[in-house]
């Protein structure tokens, strides 16, 4: 809520300057969220008439003013077109200091001018102006500028939390201040106003408990058309509140000023009897902001015979609204339940001040006055005769009274507040209060809407009594020893960290095309209201998202990136949503940084490949698959495989998807779901043998496509005795080997347990190896 | 014997002459050798009468040392002739840049939590997760903020569907927590949390760490201990003052803004309060018997004053250039 300092200080009587006044405000929870002064800061200009006029005899353009300031006349040159006789103007005497030029005495093209008169833009309280400022006409010659027009104020924004409605008026954060720095306050005086003329609206509350409190008049003969005091022009300004008419202008002020919304219908528009009702299914209204919506049973409507004429709480209806030429107007002043108007507005994208007000809770002890006050305000400034106030009266909130215990405050608090501390603040506060044995009985005021339970009322004591009253404290604790897992994130970050990889946080949403092509998510979960179209999917997997970081930073010169990211992926449809933890990297460019010591060679499979296995101590294994990803190579991928559980994928990029994202080379990328990869099992230690390994190398041709993995399979399946590591060490095609074949040579290590072995041994163990690759393999031995 | 004499000066010449162990060797074979002349000369003394033999085995024998000396001191001499070489042969420019891949980093976001995450530990605090795409009942039902509450309208919420939204901070977690788990407890809960915001302070997704601490006597007093505490070690400043704020959470009561001191001012750094007997009795804790204190800090808040990054967005665009900074 933006308003006035100085309307503040009204009402309010306190020594504070505007910095201390904000600082109570935010110690006591109305957070200030901006408060500078009005307007650029200029000195010596005052009011000035224009007495006289006449041309510059050198320049058309020019002219020269006689301008009374009060107790002399000056002989000022001005260029300003709108320059004229008789008007007030702002008037720099020489010596002022305005935000970008300073007054001397000057000869315009010979004439001699003793001071300049302003525009808004010269003073620094507009971007823009067209010709000099006119003033009005009430103002006195020679008066400072800074006074005449209240300029020596503060604008002050309060970021107010939903729970403070009765701080949503100038008014009520005067009370508020007033009781958070004991300083006084000057109550609001309400006129009653005198009926002149008889005319009286019915008025049917068919939703007494939506609407308890239902308050109108019919005011005659106003003229919507006069102009308001500055005074009162000026603090709506101040309070960013846009002019529209003087009637609607009286009830935004009377808004601001204690916070009750009214709205004005112009009563010829009105058919019969007013009725407060929900909206039947579908009924339309057309709004006051010349939209057309349909409106639902659960919104409240205040209806004439012919329909809705207002969407109860949150903004009037476009026909039966004030005009130019309304002469007749039914003003309204009502009290709306909160429940009843919450979400109301914005489900049909609307906020308004009133409905702002409504939900939070408006004072319903207001409801009469405030319907006086505005009636007061009009009949003074547009005229008119009010008629006899209709008034429905139903069930009111209850204000009930609510125990606080002083054990309970302390214990919460961790201090113990004085008694005649905690009775003093609900008495500055404005709340009923009554000692019980145990603490206090306190009844809140009709403002406040937030105060139920006891722990509000506690809150109420600490925010009075101060949060830096209460010591820091190092609390007791029941000291249990907990597990040493929780880090386990940090080691499968730090073994790729270690790998030379940085680690990313890309957003959780993807555009649609991506997660249904790339990612091949045909049921995506969307967003319903996403930011922007390409972040309207929650992802099933981060490719998407790294290649995004790749292609951004190959636009940025960078011709080599390792990255990697944990992450939720999403999966699932509604009501069963499903989130998976994957960890997600992708290698592009050359194998080593660029260095002057090695050849540097592109990444190929089986860097990325040794990158995977990194991350774990168990057991990998790396199938080919026929359900591999869209995203990926088909020739070059595998399934990687843990506990015979599928856990994830690795691979090249499918050079489809590089040509999408106009990669000059093919990204190796990976994703693997983590939980199975953080299992965390204790190894059994097996003895080391006392005995030297004995080891054979033998080389075999087998057809190209025997995979290396299924004959290593094959051996260990086939309990060859000894046989105790056996690695694949050379792999050979070319010259001396025919086509669609394969020299692999492996490395075979044999040993036994109880002795040393002896060759006969180990060669035999050897041509059991080879027997079996035989005629398993088609392999034959090599030389 | 000037033979002898004579002959331990000619080994000697000999041997200097060698340049190399090879040489060397051979030059022994001359003296020393199976048919070397000092060999010679002690096969010979048989020949000798037994008075002389013990005098002229003796001389021999001392020269037979000399030389076996000469020749030790000249192998030494050639070894390290040749080692020096050897040395100056391989010597390298050292300055020249190492064989090396990049160092990685960890995400600031990361490191942050990391830290966040052992100092809780430190004091007993485990870790608790929940889901991401939260249901609105534990996102903001079970935090008293019931549907159409005016504070919904705090949080720019993403919705999946009517009943679904990605959540909008970590404070459901409590309530996930709390179902399970019986007081006395404290965890914290990190994680990513979405709004529907964005800009040079703003993210549609960000992080947040949530607090909980439900014991008998945990009071508000205990908070500010635990949040001093907190950002002193986390800043590694015991100067850093922290100020509190009445403030509204509907979760909490009394609730408080959390503000710091820094560069001669205050900076908001997050939200707390003693838990609302609400959110207790939705997880059906007896309020009259447990209390506890919430608190939720922006990570990347904290990340970018500890690190001076003055713009939100460098967290997501993943520069190489911003990362690399980060080892």
């Amino acid at each position: 809520m933006q308003f006035s300092e100085n309307w503040l200080r009204s009402y309010l009587h306190t020594s504070l300057d505007s910095d201390a006044l904000n600082h109570v405000m935010i110690m006591a929870g109305l957070d200030v969220d901006d408060s500078h002064p009005l307007g650029a800061s200029f000195s010596h200009v005052v009011v000035g008439e224009i007495v006289a006029i006449k041309k510059h005899p050198d320049a058309d353009r020019l002219q020269v003013c006689d301008v009374n300031i009060g107790d002399k006349s000056l002989q000022i040159v001005c260029g300003a077109s709108n320059a004229r006789q008789g008007i007030k103007v702002a008037c720099a005497l020489v010596g002022a200091k305005l935000p970008s030029i300073d007054i001397k005495e000057a000869k315009v093209r010979g004439v001699e001018s003793f001071g300049m008169l302003c525009s808004l833009k010269e003073l620094g309280l507009a971007e823009e102006a067209d010709g000099i400022l006119e003033l009005n006409h009430d103002l006195k010659n020679g008066t400072d500028l800074r006074v005449a027009l209240d300029l020596n104020d503060q604008i002050t924004t309060l970021k107010l939390t939903p729970n403070r409605s009765d701080c949503l008026s100038v008014w009520g954060v005067a009370r508020e201040v007033a009781a958070i720095s004991a300083s006084s306050l000057s109550p609001i005086h309400y006129d009653v106003n005198p009926i002149k003329q008889s005319e009286k609206k019915n008025v049917i509350v068919e939703e007494k408990a939506a609407c308890p409190r239902y308050c109108g008049r019919i005011i005659k003969n106003v003229d919507n058309t006069k102009s308001l005091p500055e005074w009162m022009t000026s603090r709506l300004e101040r309070s960013n509140i846009k002019s529209i008419s003087p009637i609607v202008d009286i009830t935004n002020y009377v808004l601001l000023e204690i916070g009750q919304p009214l709205h004005a219908f112009d009563h010829e528009k009105l058919q019969g009897d007013v009725i407060v009702r929900f909206a039947k299914p579908e009924e339309p209204i057309h709004l006051l902001n010349d939209t057309k919506i349909k409106l639902s049973k659960k919104d409240l409507v205040i209806a004439d015979h012919s329909g809705a004429i207002a969407f109860a709480g949150v903004m009037g209806s476009m026909p039966s609204s004030v005009t130019d030429n309304t002469q007749t107007i039914f003003l309204e002043s009502a009290f709306f339940d909160p429940i009843v108007i919450a979400g109301k507005a914005r489900a049909y994208n609307l906020s308004t001040d009133s409905s702002y007000r409504f939900e939070r809770g408006v004072d319903f002890s207001n409801t009469r006055y405030a319907l006086e006050r505005a009636t007061s305000l009009i009949i003074e400034y547009c005229g008119g005769a009010a008629g006899e106030i209709t008034e429905v009266l139903n069930a009111l909130p209850k204000r009930n009274e609510i125990h606080l215990r002083l054990k309970k405050l302390n214990a919460i608090l961790g201090i113990e507040v004085p008694s005649q501390d905690v009775e003093r603040i609900f008495i500055q506060l404005g709340f009923e209060v009554n000692k019980t044995i145990e603490g206090f009985k306190v009844t809140p005021p009709s403002y406040r809407f937030d105060i139920t339970i006891e722990e509000d009322l506690i809150e109420e004591v600490v925010r009075l009594y101060g949060f830096d009253k209460i010591p820091s404290h190092h609390p007791l604790s029941h000291q249990v020893m907990l597990p040493t897992s929780g880090t386990y994130h940090r080691d499968l970050k730090e073994a790729l960290t270690s790998r030379g990889f940085y680690e990313v946080v890309t957003y959780s949403f993807i555009e649609d095309e991506v997660e249904k092509s790339l990612h091949g998510n045909a049921n995506p979960i969307q967003l319903q209201n996403p930011i922007a179209s390409q972040m309207s999917t929650m992802r099933s997997s981060l490719w998407g998202s790294h290649l995004e970081v790749l292609t951004y930073n190959l636009n940025r010169q960078v011709s080599r990136l390792n990255i990697f990211e944990i992450a939720q992926t999403f999966h699932g449809v509604k009501k069963d949503f499903i989130e998976t933890e994957v960890i997600s990297g992708l290698s592009y460019g050359s194998f080593m940084p660029e260095q002057w010591a090695d050849k540097i060679r592109d990444i190929d499979f089986y860097d990325i490949k040794a990158h995977v296995e990194a991350l774990t101590s168990k057991q990998l294994t790396f199938k080919r698959s026929d359900k591999t990803p869209l995203a990926l190579h088909p020739g070059q991928s595998a399934e990687v495989i843990l506990d015979a559980q599928s856990i994830g994928w690795v691979g090249k990029l499918h050079p489809k998807w590089q040509q999408h994202f106009s990669l000059p080379k093919a990204p190796f990328i990976f994703e693997l779901k983590i939980e199975k990869l953080l299992e965390d099992k204790v190894f059994k230690y097996e003895e080391i043998s006392k005995f030297l390994p004995v080891r054979r190398d033998i080389a075999v041709v087998v057809d190209d496509s025997v995979e290396v993995d299924s004959i290593l399979d094959a051996v260990n399946k086939a309990k060859i005795p000894f046989l105790n590591h056996m690695a694949l060490f050379d792999l050979y095609q070319g010259k001396g080997i025919a086509e669609n074949k394969k020299s692999v040579a492996f490395l075979i290590l044999m040993q036994d347990t109880s002795k040393t072995l002896v060759d006969s041994e180990a060669d035999s163990s050897v041509s059991k190896i080879v027997e079996l690759l035989e005629k398993q393999f088609g392999a034959t031995l090599r030389n | 014997m000037n033979n002898l004499e004579h002959t331990l000066k000619e080994a000697r010449e000999d041997f200097d002459q060698c340049q190399t162990v090879t040489d060397l060797d051979q030059a022994k074979a001359k003296y020393l050798g199976k048919s070397g002349f000092l060999t010679e000369a002690l096969k010979s003394l048989g020949k000798l009468s037994a008075e002389d033999r013990p005098k002229v085995g003796a001389e021999i024998n001392v020269v037979k040392q000399g030389v076996e000396e000469a020749l030790e001191k000249r192998r030494e001499a050639i070894l390290n002739a040749s080692q020096a070489k050897q040395l100056a042969e391989e010597s390298l420019d050292v300055t020249l840049p190492s064989r090396k891949e990049d160092q990685g980093s960890l995400h600031p976001v990361t490191q942050t939590l990391h830290r966040i995450e052992s100092l809780f530990h430190s004091i007993g605090f485990s870790v608790a997760h929940g889901p991401q795409i939260e249901s609105d009942f534990y996102n903001f039902t079970a935090l008293n903020i019931p549907e159409s509450h005016p504070a919904r309208a705090m949080h720019d919420t993403f919705y999946i569907d009517e009943s679904y939204v990605l959540r909008t901070h970590t404070s459901p977690v409590q309530i996930r927590h709390l179902e399970k788990n019986k007081p006395p407890l404290k965890i914290i809960s990190p994680g990513r949390v979405y709004r529907v915001d964005s800009d040079a302070t703003h993210s549609p997704m960000f992080h947040q760490v949530e607090g909980l601490w439900v014991d008998q006597q945990v009071s508000f007093a205990d908070l500010k201990g635990v949040i001093e505490d907190f950002l002193q070690n986390f800043f590694e400043n015991k100067d850093l003052k922290v100020r509190f704020r009445p403030s509204y959470f509907p979760f909490t009561e009394p609730s408080a803004e959390m503000d710091m001191s820094w560069k001669g001012g205050w900076l908001e750094i997050g939200g707390c309060g003693m838990v609302h007997p609400e959110v207790f009795k939705h997880v059906d804790i007896d309020s009259n018997q447990y209390q506890g204190f919430a608190f939720g800090l922006g990570i990347e808040r904290l990340t970018m004053l500890r690190y001076g990054v003055q713009d939100l967005r460098h967290f997501f665009n993943n520069d190489l250039r911003f990362l690399q900074q980060f080892i």
